[in-house]
């Protein structure tokens, strides 16, 4: 394996790499023929509300769903034909934790371990030091069911590398979590990328992308409707600032052509207007001189969440 | 150059093979799902424990309590022996069914839908027929404790009749095998606990009617072949004739039946995982 961080020669030719890739379940298309390549010792994401077909792109990718259509590498191979040699070197973290109940923390690595062909000596070193990455070996010997859920988390990613994978999916590793247990689970995904494993996540929490991601695609309906760096997204789907305006009245689309021309876009909230501007203390100044006097006026940085709003609307999706 | 080409090319042919039959993939690794249970049971013992006593008290109630109200009987060809001689290879069989199905039905279908076991599983190198063949394996091994346990039980208490009564051993094991892979199909269909009413449909006549407790010729004719047919009137008939040290070419028919059972089984189940879970 060549890693980056060693200075050599990185391998430039894809880890994964679909074309066209597509997924049915019966009349429902989930994945309506993506194109997609991750290389390697990047972390890469996934982004897309419910439905989007997230899932089931991550499914495919972890060779337990056969794709409908289209051509699927991993590592080269063919999932279709080699689905247990890549299987072999992906870790998987679903977006349900799967532990095993009925075994303690340190036997949960220890089998999964051995699901791999990995020899008892080999998985019990693994062991030891899964347990100290997961900041779990107070707890090697508990059962699994007393766990908070950010141990658990923890314990379900230690699990996955237990055969040192090259690929590690996560299934919205986060979801349901604390802000501390995000915080340390975030610091224990940064140091796998530094050691050269590569990233590939789902989720629908920009901050999460925008904290790991060094390049991602936006799902919607089944098909990617934006890819790029979180900042490329930005600079193309956003502008560099917005200003947020608070009015006293209920009715804020009264306000919206007042404010039209200074933005190169107005987006009407029922308790707030966003102006997208590209500098958000000017278009403020000239909000204030033409007389308009909104409760609260708030210039803030265009993150994410407004390129994901925006491509994929503010409708709720069930 | 050349020697990569061949394996290659041998790979190929495995590969278009493998693909011919049947029975989805798997890797090789389904004795690392037997090591999971192994350590999952250490947990558990109590279980295992119970499945050793169930067959040893209907042992000394029926067989030798009740035995000695119902004096001989006629084991086949008109030879008479004690009623404990002629029930207990009847228990030792129902009780590897017992075992074999209890496992492969509840203890599978608590995995399947509950703790999501196979769902990680099959993101590591293992595939469905590894689940499969190794759950029933599992079941098996179970067993072949139970069998062994039973049948030092039945030898000291005097009710075995033969050094041929050691084949019991794997006679009983085949039985698990049979009834562990249908169970384990059979519980891929199943929706809700409600549904493990038919396996006890379907079990408990069966441990009552299939010349368990009494020989074939007191049905009425026309039963007679319907008891035939069960998988568990083959499986008492071999451990009969084995403990009772009765040997014949009847035998091969009792073990054709319960090993084709067993390996439709086992193909059958290793799809419906495939179907369940690799969707």
């Amino acid at each position: 394996m060549v890693l980056r961080q060693d200075g050599t020669q990185a391998d430039d030719r894809p880890l994964i790499s679909a074309h066209a890739l597509t997924k049915r379940f019966g009349d429902f298309t989930a994945v309506d023929g993506i194109d997609v390549e991750v290389r390697r010792g990047e972390a890469f994401g996934f982004l897309g509300p419910n439905g989007a077909g997230k899932s089931s792109t991550m499914r495919m990718i972890g060779c337990v769903s056969p794709p409908t259509g289209g051509t699927l590498r991993i590592l080269g191979l063919d999932p279709a034909t080699d689905g247990p040699r890549i299987r072999g070197r992906l870790g998987v973290v679903p977006q349900k934790d799967t532990l095993d109940e009925e075994l303690t923390v340190r036997e949960n690595i220890l089998v999964y371990g051995r699901y791999f062909g990995l020899s008892r000596a080999v998985v019990r070193e693994r062991a030891d030091e899964l347990l100290e990455f997961a900041q779990l070996t107070e707890r090697a010997s508990s059962i699994v069911e007393p766990l908070s859920g950010g141990m658990k988390r923890r314990l379900t990613i230690a699990r996955a590398l237990v055969n040192n994978p090259e690929v590690l999916l996560l299934d919205e590793p986060t979801t349901g979590l604390d802000p501390q247990a995000r915080h340390v689970l975030w610091d224990r995904l940064f140091r796998l990328k530094r050691s050269g494993v590569t990233l590939v996540l789902t989720t629908h929490y920009m901050d999460e992308a925008e904290q790991l991601c060094d390049r991602l695609v936006v799902m919607d309906g089944g098909k990617i409707v934006a890819e790029g760096s979180p900042r490329q997204l930005i600079a193309e789907y956003s502008t560099r600032e917005v200003l947020e305006l608070r009015f006293g009245e209920d009715d804020h689309g009264a306000y919206e052509p007042k404010v039209a021309d200074l933005a190169s876009r107005v987006e009407v909230l029922p308790d707030r207007l966003l102006l997208y501007v590209s500098d958000g203390d000017a278009a403020s100044k000239t909000v204030h001189d033409r007389g308009l006097a909104p409760l609260s006026m708030l210039v803030r940085r265009s993150t994410l969440e407004d390129v994901f709003l925006h491509l994929t609307g503010r409708t709720l999706i069930d | 150059m050349s020697a990569v080409q061949h394996t290659d090319a041998h790979r190929t042919v495995l590969r278009r093979l493998a693909r011919a039959i049947p029975i989805p993939a798997g890797a090789g690794l389904a004795r690392t799902l037997v090591e999971r249970n192994i350590r999952s049971y250490r947990h558990g013992w109590l279980t295992l424990v119970s499945g050793f006593f169930e067959p040893i008290f209907y042992l000394f109630s029926l067989g030798v309590g009740m035995g000695a109200l119902v004096g001989d009987v006629d084991a086949g060809g008109g030879r008479m022996v004690e009623y404990a001689s002629f029930v207990a290879p009847a228990l030792m069989a129902s009780a590897a069914m017992n075992g074999a199905v209890f496992d492969s039905t509840f203890n599978v279908f608590f995995k399947l839908k509950y703790a999501k076991l196979y769902d990680s599983v099959l993101a590591t190198p293992l595939g469905p027929r590894d689940v499969a063949v190794g759950e029933i394996s599992w079941a098996l091994l179970r067993g072949l404790l139970y069998s062994s346990a039973f049948l030092l039980v039945a030898a000291v208490a005097g009710v075995v009749e033969s050094w041929w009564a050691l084949l019991t051993i794997p006679a009983a094991t085949l039985i698990g095998f049979a009834f562990a892979a249908v169970g384990m199909a059979a519980t891929t269909f199943m929706r809700s606990w409600q549904d493990f009413e038919y396996v006890s449909l379907s079990i408990l006549p069966m441990f009552l009617f299939s010349a368990t407790f009494f020989p074939l010729e007191r049905y009425p004719e026309a039963l007679q072949w319907v008891v035939q047919a069960t998988p568990l009137y083959h499986g008492v008939g071999l451990v009969r004739d084995l403990m009772l040290g009765d040997v014949g070419v009847g035998l091969f028919a009792h073990v054709l039946y319960l090993a084709v059972m067993g390996l439709v089984g086992v193909a059958f189940a290793a799809r419906r995982v495939e179907r369940l879970l690799l969707t």
